[in-house]
């Protein structure tokens, strides 16, 4: 079987995200002024085959842990998304 | 005998060609090797290079991490075997965990390429290198970062040019002013300063002349009497 999972990785809070805070800052000329707390991080889409969801979903946490993120910046959250074969 | 030293070239790395360079003309052996090498030549000392290994997809160094060569150059480096990770090659050595913390996005965000004054910790002696990097802000959790003052680790601080401390002479707005950082048992050493760029004084400062000599130092006590 297949199985399709978001990572959602983002920066760990009390880290400056500049890219967030820039586009933050940029909200209120564009007639947002009542936008706070806006970080970007990243979003991995991707497609895992294996005999189960559970064994599918390990394999994603730990590909996250080693590989997709930094533990020392980022934290991450895995979905599974919609389109499972 | 000349020390040997390696210097590894990634995809994407862009500094190793000046890094052969310098190794020859501060009196070692270079010897290049490809980043999907399984052993490292006998060499006696290794350099990751600055440049943009995979890049920079990802994170920086998060990919190059994996390379091949990087047991071999972990291994080494656990025997006590000299190891120096220059820009990219430090983010590389951070994402391998073989220093600690992270290298992220520069404070104000832009790419900042000029020369810079670093003390040299543990001394008033400072610096001229340069720097070219976007991604060079270390940080590191607080436990970290209070681990790493403790042990004395800190190699290279951001300083004005007579050596005082300040956060206006901090690029890119690094924990504690932190321009390079050892390991635990001072073999490995990362920096994001450019010394392979500051060994010719027909070219400008020689900074970077303080860097090799510690490693070819600590690489010529490897040399086979």
């Amino acid at each position: 079987m297949k199985y399709r999972f978001e990572v959602l990785v983002s920066l760990k809070e009390g880290l400056l995200d500049p890219q967030g805070k820039t586009v933050q800052d940029a909200l209120p000329s564009l007639g947002w002024a009542n936008v706070s707390d806006v970080r970007i991080g990243k979003h991995i889409d991707l497609v895992v085959e294996a005999d189960g969801e559970p064994e599918a979903r390990a394999q994603v946490e730990e590909m996250a842990r080693r590989f997709l993120s930094n533990p020392v910046i980022e934290d991450f959250r895995v979905l599974q998304a919609e389109g499972a074969e | 005998m000349r020390p040997r030293v390696a210097v590894i070239t990634f995809p994407g790395s862009l500094d190793d060609r000046d890094a052969l360079r310098a190794v020859a003309l501060m009196g070692g052996e270079p010897i290049s090797v490809w980043h999907a090498a399984h052993d490292l030549q006998g060499a006696d000392a290794v350099i990751l290079p600055g440049g943009f290994s995979y890049g920079d997809y990802l994170r920086t160094g998060a990919i190059a991490r994996f390379a091949p060569v990087m047991a071999a150059v972990r291994t080494f480096a656990e025997s006590g075997g000299p190891v120096l990770g220059v820009c990219n090659g430090f983010q590389i050595l951070c994402e391998a965990g073989m220093l600690p913390g992270a290298l992220i996005r520069n404070r104000g965000l832009s790419f900042v390429c000029r020369w810079v004054n670093v003390r040299v910790e543990g001394t008033n002696e400072v610096l001229q290198i340069p720097i070219k990097h976007g991604e060079g802000r270390f940080v590191a959790s607080e436990e970290q970062l209070a681990r790493i003052e403790s042990e004395g680790r800190v190699a290279f601080r951001y300083c004005s040019p007579d050596g005082t401390l300040d956060e206006a002479f901090n690029p890119n707005g690094a924990s504690h002013g932190i321009a390079g950082l050892w390991n635990e048992s001072r073999s490995v050493l990362g920096l994001m300063p450019h010394p392979e760029h500051a060994v010719d004084a027909d070219l400008g400062p020689t900074g970077g002349h303080h860097v090799f000599q510690w490693l070819l130092t600590a690489a010529q006590e490897r040399v086979p009497v």
